[in-house]
């Protein structure tokens, strides 16, 4: 069984790397790097990647020429995937085991940040 | 290919005989893909059979003939396939079985021809590097595809898009007229180069540095080298990847996140390859005409050569970009040329030389220029500014060890104040 485990953040939330301090950063760095790692390691991790940043992030839609529009300013308040693991495993259960893992990476202080993660589970898409 | 049970030195030779085995069955039959069939097939043949049967005498000539044979026989398939009365193939001129067992002829020209058809200016870059590492390198789709980071069935299809293209474009296989030679041989050093970079500074993912395409891009220039010897810009790139890729093992740290070039451990750097550099820029400074291989080769020189530091040359190499400015109205050596500047002069200099580029819009939204900001700053005591710009150029950067490195850099400068 796949599935994908989302980091979301809101903006303007507790999750701002940019102005901890650099012990704090590097400690967090650290522990996705080593997350990364283990989850290799054991032949879970299909596929795990950080997103740039949401101030770069652009929505797009097609107008009635087809072509696109987009559009780069959001809300506050809006949340933001930060990044996400696509892990293949054994149960829902397993799956949710590494999101929690996940969750524990350390923010300001060394004092784990409780991230939200969404799990879900990968449609099975039909053999091409 | 069972590539396992070949040792390295017949991988090797099998790598560096595909191209010119290729070359030669292309110029008699033209069609990119079932040519680049029959020489995948008889690499496969000779993967299987040599480690039993030992390398053959005359290894290129046993590939050609089984490659040849192999396009015959697809050849008169298509034919039977085809109405009779049908026009032969139009992109095989050449329906007549070659004569299979006379010593087939080998040309060195057909290796550059086919460099020269992969890397067509009509191909874009993503598919003139497919084709290229394929065609010319002799890397398996999915080698291809993992240095790529993308699915193999992605890589597949973008190849054989590029060779569709080829056989649309009506690209001859042949040698460019000299009018158009400087051009062309313009483009197959693009290409190269921007495998190199690939391999060098990944444009995305975590790793910095894919060294397999690095490499694979310095073996092709090499290759180059021996096919277009006169021309010194092939020289100057061979010589700039060689300078550059002689400080891989200094430029990440142990989790792969980027070291600067002036916190870089020189003794790490490689002599040989610096040696080497050395010596082909200075051979392709002496054939006169000067190009912006030879002046990027000549600068990465003049780094390489400093024990410390503090011994770089920077007004000389300020100089070089000054002349790489005049030479192409490329903002990255305005940018260079004003780093240079603040390193001679001071980073007020720096920052004044800087400036216009603020304006130029084909920097709009290039985390690179911030990130020099940021430096140049930071030297003058302007922290607050400073951190700003790392911050702005790290949320720029699509690459994640450089934006942990203008994360870092701006959270070093808010600690100490």
């Amino acid at each position: 069984m796949k599935f994908m485990l989302m980091m979301n953040t809101p903006a303007g939330g507790e999750y701002q790397i940019m102005s901890w301090p650099k012990q704090d950063i590097e400690a967090h760095l650290a522990f996705m790097m080593d997350f990364h790692k283990k989850l290799t390691a054991s032949g879970e991790l299909v596929d795990g990647q950080g997103l740039s940043a949401p101030s770069q992030a652009k929505l797009v839609r097609a107008g009635k020429d087809g072509k696109p529009i987009t559009d780069g300013v959001f809300p506050e308040s809006k949340e933001f995937l930060a990044g996400f693991w696509v892990v293949d495993v054994p149960s829902a259960a397993r799956a949710y085991e590494i999101a929690a893992q996940a969750s524990l990476a350390p923010g300001v202080g060394g004092v784990p940040l409780y991230l939200p993660i969404e799990v879900r589970e990968i449609g099975v898409a039909p053999k091409t | 290919m069972t590539a396992g049970k070949l040792d390295v030195s017949t991988e090797h030779l099998l790598r560096e005989l595909a191209p010119q085995v290729l070359g030669a069955v292309m110029r008699r039959y033209r069609n990119l893909n079932s040519c680049e069939d029959a020489v995948q097939e008889a690499l496969i043949a000779a993967a299987t059979q040599w480690p039993d049967e030992g390398v053959p005498h005359n290894p290129r000539g046993w590939l050609l003939q089984v490659a040849l044979r192999r396009m015959t026989d697809t050849v008169r398939s298509e034919i039977a396939r085809r109405n009779r009365e049908a026009v032969a193939m139009e992109d095989s001129p050449l329906v007549v079985a070659p004569a299979l067992y006379s010593e087939p002829e080998i040309d060195p020209d057909d290796t550059l021809v086919l460099l020269f058809m992969c890397c067509h200016p009509s191909l874009s870059p993503p598919s003139a590097i497919a084709l290229t590492l394929r065609a010319v390198g002799g890397l398996t789709t999915g080698e291809i595809a993992k240095a790529f980071l993308v699915p193999e069935a992605t890589m597949a299809q973008r190849i054989s898009r590029a060779k569709q293209s080829v056989k649309t474009s009506d690209v001859a296989f042949q040698m460019p007229e000299a009018s158009e030679r400087a051009e062309r041989l313009g483009s197959v050093l693009h290409v190269l180069y921007l495998i190199f970079n690939e391999g060098y500074t990944s444009s995305s993912g975590t790793e910095l540095q894919r060294t397999d395409l690095s490499s694979e891009a310095i073996r092709l220039t090499r290759l180059l080298v021996k096919l277009a010897p006169g021309d010194g810009e092939v020289l100057g790139l061979l010589a700039l990847m060689l300078l550059t890729d002689a400080r891989r093992l200094a430029r990440s740290g142990p989790n792969g996140e980027l070291i600067p070039l002036d916190e870089q451990d020189r003794g790490l750097w490689d002599r040989e390859m610096i040696a080497e550099g050395v010596a082909l820029v200075t051979a392709a400074f002496s054939r006169g005409a000067v190009g912006e291989y030879q002046l990027q080769a000549a600068i990465a020189a003049l780094h390489d050569e400093a024990a410390r530091v503090e011994d770089t040359d920077w007004a000389q190499i300020q100089a070089l970009y000054g002349v790489l400015m005049r030479m192409s109205d490329n903002p990255m050596a305005a940018m260079n040329h004003a780093i240079a500047a603040a390193m001679a002069h001071g980073p007020t200099r720096g920052l004044e030389l800087l400036t216009p580029l603020e304006k130029d819009e084909r920097l709009r939204g290039n985390h690179r220029l911030d990130a020099v900001r940021a430096h140049l700053l930071e030297r003058a005591g302007e922290r607050d500014r400073a951190v700003e710009l790392y911050q702005a150029a790290a949320t720029k950067t699509s690459s994640i060890p450089e934006r942990n490195y203008l994360m870092l850099k701006a959270a070093k400068l808010r600690d100490d104040r």
